[in-house]
């Protein structure tokens, strides 16, 4: 092997995993050591309680919807941004990023002062029986929020790379607009979708600050499950915090280990197609 | 890139469907993200620009604001040195488990905030694995300041090294070896070689993670304990505002922060046009 030229690769390996390893994984270790205290059955009660199950599955079943929306929404924004030039263009595009930058405190009382019963959007959303303040529908556009901007980013690039000449190709030999969108553009997309499906779905299963406030926090209601970890601690139920954090992370784990095979797969078939 | 087609080249029908596509998109964007960012300031002045001056300048928003400064002054240049180390190491040496150590340097990202406080609880609380031995010593690190700043190093760890290590992946090595080669020394090859070529990166990695190291809230919530004055940062000094119906006082912290979030757009938006390709621009990170 050729005499390494460049120096400093013991220091910075070693400082990274030194650094690593006190941040990262000590915590983290002291996190299963602690869940694993409360054993299998204590798992299985934390797991038969109602309140934890509908917290789960709100924080779950919301993320997941909420990623599947901002697939819908971000395709079309990220397809206006760079498929077509208006005014504000450039405005819009740098504002996509909001969701990253403004402090997802800020986010969760700016959103409820809209949707509340006399707020901007909600005295009008309110009458029509449409309640978001308070309610599941209010988690669900917070999590819309915090993840919106996964999708257009990670499309955004895609989008402008895609050859123009696949397009006119698949037009000049008689596809329709529609024909060419679902059966050439899509398939090269889907691997993109769901890197950013993904990404906003790990981001919305987890939030706390932008939820919590518009939530209203109603047990078996509009309960998310990262609170009912900070509800565990207050009571100094440190184990039963720790095995409910731990139950969170082997959930997205599994799931977003899903969606990489799905991605592998869709990969592969989009080649094929190509 | 191909080119774009405008609006002229098209028949009435698809640019009908342009237009549709334009405007939705617009009205969404506006509705979704700006209506929100416009409540905050006509709430946070709703009683006036006076009332909102009185309600910065009560002790507890200044000693919030000191300490937001306070724990993104220790926890971003840590992260900042971090960030280097690890894209050196990451993007100069080839070394087994490299795979492995990217995956750990993201893993912050899928980690709910909640249970990046939590985790430091477990370490550092009275019931956790040092918690005895801190309290024996007369050491606080749970409710204190301490515990912040290691959630908040914990929360925004990935930023920096995600930045650069695409970035010096793509530029390689070969000027620092020259560099070596015509005689320079480690430290010099660095502030001469390496330094130059990823500043704009770096700042744009800093950039981000300051705008998270501030504005976090479900990490530091978890460990501070929400003593006011003490352990109270301004997002959190937000919520305990809102808690206690002072709608004006919450938003009129929460103004402040949305013009760092609007400050961070604007200087961020900046260096993707400015120096494209200097830095790994659009990395979709950082939340």
């Amino acid at each position: 092997m050729r005499k390494r030229v460049l120096p400093g690769f013991g220091i910075s390996l070693g400082y990274a995993l030194a650094y690593l390893g006190l941040i990262v994984l000590l915590p983290l270790a002291a996190l299963a050591w602690k869940a694993s205290g409360i054993g299998l059955h204590g798992l299985f009660r934390l797991l038969e309680s109602p309140r934890t199950l509908a917290a789960l599955k709100l924080s779950f079943g919301g993320a997941l919807l909420a990623a599947l929306l901002n697939v819908f929404i971000g395709l079309l924004v990220a397809w206006a941004l760079v498929r077509y030039r208006f005014p504000g263009r450039r405005l819009l595009d740098a504002l996509i990023d909001l969701p990253f930058a403004l402090p997802t405190a800020v986010a969760g009382i700016a959103l409820t002062a809209l949707y509340a019963p006399n707020g901007w959007l909600g005295r009008w959303v309110v009458p029509m029986g449409i309640q978001v303040a308070y309610a599941p529908l209010g988690v669900l556009l917070a999590m819309v929020f915090v993840g919106f901007p996964f999708v257009v980013r990670t499309l955004q690039p895609v989008l402008q790379s895609l050859e123009r000449d696949v397009e006119e190709a698949a037009e000049s030999l008689g596809a329709t607009r529609r024909q060419t969108f679902l059966r050439v553009i899509l398939p090269l997309l889907v691997p993109t979708l769901l890197t950013g499906f993904a990404l906003a779905l790990a981001r919305a299963v987890g939030e706390y600050g932008s939820v919590i406030f518009i939530a209203g926090n109603i047990p078996m209601r509009s309960e998310i499950a990262p609170l009912l970890i900070v509800q565990k601690l207050e009571e100094f139920n440190y184990a039963g915090a720790a095995a409910l954090g731990v139950v969170m992370l082997a959930f997205s784990f599994i799931l977003l280990l899903l969606i990489a095979v799905l991605q592998r797969w869709s990969r592969r078939w989009a080649e094929r197609a190509a | 890139m191909s080119a774009v087609r405008t609006s002229r080249d098209a028949s009435p029908g698809r640019r009908l469907g342009h237009a549709v596509i334009i405007v939705l998109a617009s009205v969404f964007l506006g509705v979704f993200l700006l209506l929100p960012l416009a409540s905050v300031f006509v709430e946070a002045f709703r009683q006036g620009v006076h009332a909102y001056l009185v309600s910065l300048h009560q002790p507890e928003a200044l000693a919030a604001i000191r300490l937001t400064l306070l724990v993104a002054a220790i926890a971003v240049p840590l992260n900042l040195v971090f960030g280097i180390a690890a894209a050196w190491a990451m993007t100069r040496f080839e070394f087994r488990g490299k795979a492995a150590l990217g995956a750990l340097i993201d893993l912050p990202f899928s980690v709910s905030p909640v249970i990046s406080g939590l985790v430091y609880v477990l370490l550092f609380g009275a019931q956790g694995w040092f918690g005895p031995w801190l309290a024996a010593h007369g050491v606080k690190i749970i409710f204190a300041v301490p515990g912040l700043v290691l959630a908040t190093i914990f929360i925004t760890l990935p930023f920096v090294a995600r930045e650069l290590i695409p970035l010096m992946q793509a530029q390689g090595s070969e000027e620092e070896e020259a560099a070596r080669v015509l005689g320079a020394n480690g430290w010099q090859m660095f502030l001469r070689v390496t330094l130059p070529n990823i500043r704009w990166a770096l700042l744009y990695g800093v950039l981000l993670c300051n705008a998270r190291a501030m504005g976090e809230f479900g990490a530091v919530s978890v460990v501070s304990g929400h003593i006011r004055g003490l352990t109270t940062t301004m997002p959190l000094e937000v919520e305990m505002r809102y808690n206690e119906y002072d709608y004006v006082g919450a938003f009129a912290i929460a103004s402040l922060l949305a013009l760092l979030a609007l400050l961070t757009l604007a200087v961020k938006t900046f260096l993707e046009w400015r120096y494209s390709d200097e830095i790994a621009a659009h990395a979709p990170g950082g939340h």
